[in-house]
């Protein structure tokens, strides 16, 4: 139960600072997880790293919920050694015009996580000093982790449905 | 080749500066991975690295495999250390699901998992002894990752990319020659790891080729996500096997060694270290298992725990399991879990969206070589290129790891 | 000369007339001389002195490391010595996963390869692209070099790719001394628009 009240506080600080940008907390499985806007985000990852310790990023990754109004999630998770707490921070961006500035001013490591996320799903991560595909050839053209691209190479010829039973 | 980009465009005669092309296959680079440095006579002034030769879509196939057939591509992460990642993935649906794992199945899990730490740290330091041109200790201490394999295969039947294990516990239990070949590697390894140690440890040639070489700060490493090895090297203690126990890591007295100034010597007395710290935890769990009730090698999760075979055809209830499973009819939540093991690198983290479906909505992976290499290119400048090579080594990338 | 080694406390005793010497090639023999085509001799020597360049990119190259450690030692077949520069390689041993965004590169690699090259594709990815049938990985090395050899499993035990070597070793044993003239083997390489 320790880390529920730990969560808790975290939660009551960052609504103190943020209002009501800071929503949608949850704590699947204890990792306290919300939702905040682009707008402030850089705000959150630095108040988070400089006053609430949590000094070290994990992972940037993005998700792709096709059909809805803002269809990128952006997510972070972000992790307090000392207190040994994780915490988890989603950004939904619209799919047309996926942008969200770079977490790089932040943590420099943020750099090639960044470019990964562009290269798989095209989010442009603005203020970024090097943004390349990082994996893919770069005229790929598509970012191939969008729900509507298959997984499969669509040029391929050698391979006939019928020997696949499709 | 358009695929690479014209990085260094200046080719005027006057510069002094020497454009070199360090990769996609060199024999020092241990991996497909580009570098393209600039130098000044043998001193690198930059460098870019460029990645991705081996991207294999992980993350995409996922999204098509059901659960159970995500543990081969766990295997081909890093694949000097399969067995983590399995069972990393493993942990992560268990913890989707709630499954509470009986003691004996979380112990042979830790033996199977210490065993690939040390198979995963036997490639490194070798790799940096035959770099710096002990060719002796590859040969030597590669005889036991042999070994090792042969202790995976006993339980599995793979050497190398072992798919070991199921989603809540194992495929079969461990065999009295399975224990009896463990027994013999803990009898055998410290031995050859002393020797190895006298070989390198005190050798001038490696100390004077390793210590002072690419010293990092602890807090340059937490800015750029270090994990691992390399992170303990610069003196921060963090393991997510004593910070976020699984697989009743807490029940194990072992000690996480940290360095004091993270250069290429304290990553491989790290490194040295933990394969001691390894074959003590590998010998207390043989202990532990001594007093847990024999025979229990899975937990009792009938509708997510594939049942055996001879069953599935014998036996009623087993087949409509089996049918279920396979056809993808179980119930599992909706949720997303994040999940974080102690790999060879560093924390190997799963973030698992599911929707509910057969499939995962999302699978990413937290690839501790791909984030811990971002740093190589900055770290390079103004070292000597022949110290970069060490530097390499001693990050031990995985480029199936780094390129998922 | 006699070595000891020890292996698993029993001992084992090599004479060195025990060690196994290729035998000769088929040919005439008389008092004093011995007599066979060229092609045969120059294959028996190309074949046990064969320098792989391996070409390792995943897991399979781990295995390979395996192959060439102690413990299987592809060095007992005359290929001690691996040429990382494929100028002076003769068998590409391709061993991995092959992006696509590596195709061009190995491609480049076999043609920096002088005559008499040989292909090995080792294990399930260079061979067909494996279990990775996606947009990134290249389904197959067949795709833009030719192979001579395909090792399949994924990963091959290192007695596959040895096994696998001896193969190619056989056909370097058996084929013409010089079939870079053939037509048969000017139309593969046309195929692949190598030269």
């Amino acid at each position: 139960m320790e880390e529920t009240t730990l969560n808790n506080d975290i939660h009551v600080k960052l609504t103190e600072k943020f209002g009501e940008k800071v929503t949608a907390v949850s704590e699947p499985y204890g990792l306290l997880t919300f939702v905040t806007y682009k707008d402030v985000i850089i705000n959150v990852l630095s108040h988070l790293k400089e006053e609430l310790k949590f000094n070290f990023l994990t992972d940037i990754t993005a998700v792709h919920y096709p059909g809805k109004e803002h269809g990128i999630a952006v997510v972070y998770h972000l992790h307090n050694m000392v207190e040994k707490q994780r915490i988890r921070i989603k950004v939904f961006i619209s799919e047309q015009n996926p942008t969200i500035p770079t977490a790089t001013n932040v943590w420099k490591g943020a750099n090639w996580m960044e470019r990964e996320t562009y290269d798989l799903f095209g989010v442009k991560f603005e203020g970024h000093p090097d943004l390349r595909r990082i994996l893919n050839m770069d005229d790929l053209g598509v970012h191939p982790m969008l729900k509507q691209y298959p997984l499969e190479d669509p040029n391929r010829v050698d391979k006939k449905d019928e020997f696949f039973g499709r | 080749m358009n695929h690479n980009h014209p990085v260094f465009t200046d080719n005027d005669p006057q510069s002094e500066l020497v454009t070199l092309n360090l990769g996609p296959t060199h024999p020092a680079t241990h991996g497909v991975f580009q570098n393209v440095l600039q130098l000044d006579g043998e001193r690198i002034v930059s460098g870019v690295s460029t990645i991705g030769y081996i991207h294999r879509a992980f993350e995409k196939i996922a999204e098509h495999r059901p659960f159970y057939q995500i543990t081969p591509l766990t295997d081909r992460l890093n694949y000097c250390s399969s067995p983590i990642n399995n069972m990393g993935w493993h942990m992560t649906v268990e913890k989707l699901l709630n499954i509470q794992m009986p003691k004996r199945v979380d112990y042979l899990r830790v033996i199977i998992m210490e065993l690939s730490r040390i198979a995963d740290h036997i490639i490194c330091n070798t790799i940096i002894g035959q770099d710096t041109g002990a060719t002796t200790t590859f040969l030597y201490l590669f005889q036991f990752r042999e070994h090792i394999y042969e202790i995976f295969e006993e339980v599995c039947g793979a050497r190398l990319t072992t798919n070991i294990g199921r989603i809540g516990g194992f495929e079969r239990d461990f065999n009295d020659i399975a224990f009896a070949k463990i027994d013999k590697f803990l009898k055998e390894f410290p031995k050859a790891l002393k020797e190895f140690e006298n070989l390198l440890s005190r050798n001038r040639i490696f100390i004077d080729r390793t210590a002072g070489v690419a010293e990092v700060t602890k807090e340059t490493a937490l800015e750029y996500s270090w994990t691992g090895p390399l992170l303990r090297a610069t003196g921060v203690d963090y393991d997510v096997r004593v910070s976020d126990p699984y697989s009743s890591y807490q029940d194990f007295d072992f000690e996480v060694p940290v360095g004091t100034s993270g250069d290429i010597y304290d990553r491989y007395l790290v490194r040295n270290e933990e394969m001691w710290q390894s074959v003590r935890i590998i010998e207390q769990a043989i202990v532990k298992l001594k007093t847990e009730p024999k025979g229990i090698f899975h937990a009792d999760v009938p509708e997510f725990y594939l049942p055996p075979k001879q069953e599935v055809y014998n036996n009623m209830e087993a087949l409509i399991y089996h049918f279920k499973i396979v056809m993808g009819e179980i119930d599992a939540p909706k949720a997303e879990v994040y999940h974080a093991v102690e790999g060879g690198n560093g924390e190997l983290g799963f973030y698992l969206i599911n929707d509910g479906g057969r499939t995962p909505y999302r699978l990413h992976f937290r690839r501790p070589s791909f984030i811990n290499y971002q740093m190589f290119a900055p770290m390079s400048e103004g070292m000597l290129l022949s110290d970069a090579i060490i530097n390499m080594s001693s990050m031990n990338i995985i480029a199936g790891e780094l390129d998922a | 000369m006699l070595l000891i080694l020890q292996r698993d406390e029993h001992f084992l005793f090599i004479n060195m007339s025990e060690i196994n010497i290729v035998d000769a090639p088929p040919g005439i023999e008389g008092s004093g001389f011995f007599a066979t085509s060229l092609d045969k001799v120059i294959g028996l020597a190309r074949s046990n002195s064969l320098w792989p360049l391996p070409f390792a990119t995943s897991c399979c190259g781990i295995e390979f490391m395996a192959t060439m450690g102690s413990h299987y030692d592809l060095g007992r077949f005359g290929a001690e010595r691996l040429s990382f520069s494929p100028r002076q390689a003769d068998v590409l041993m391709v061993m991995g996963t092959i992006a696509k965004k590596m195709a061009p590169v190995l491609k480049q690699v076999y043609i920096q390869m002088a005559e008499p090259r040989w292909v090995m594709a080792v294990g399930a990815c260079a061979s067909s692209g494996g279990i990775f049938d996606t947009y990134s990985v290249l389904q197959g090395i067949d795709e833009v070099i030719p192979v001579d050899v395909y090792v399949p499993g994924c990963p091959p035990r290192p007695e596959a790719i040895l096994d696998g070597f001896q193969r190619i070793q056989d056909l370097v044993k058996n084929e013409s001394g010089r079939r870079r003239n053939s037509d048969y083997y000017k139309d593969l390489l046309g195929q692949y628009g190598i030269k």
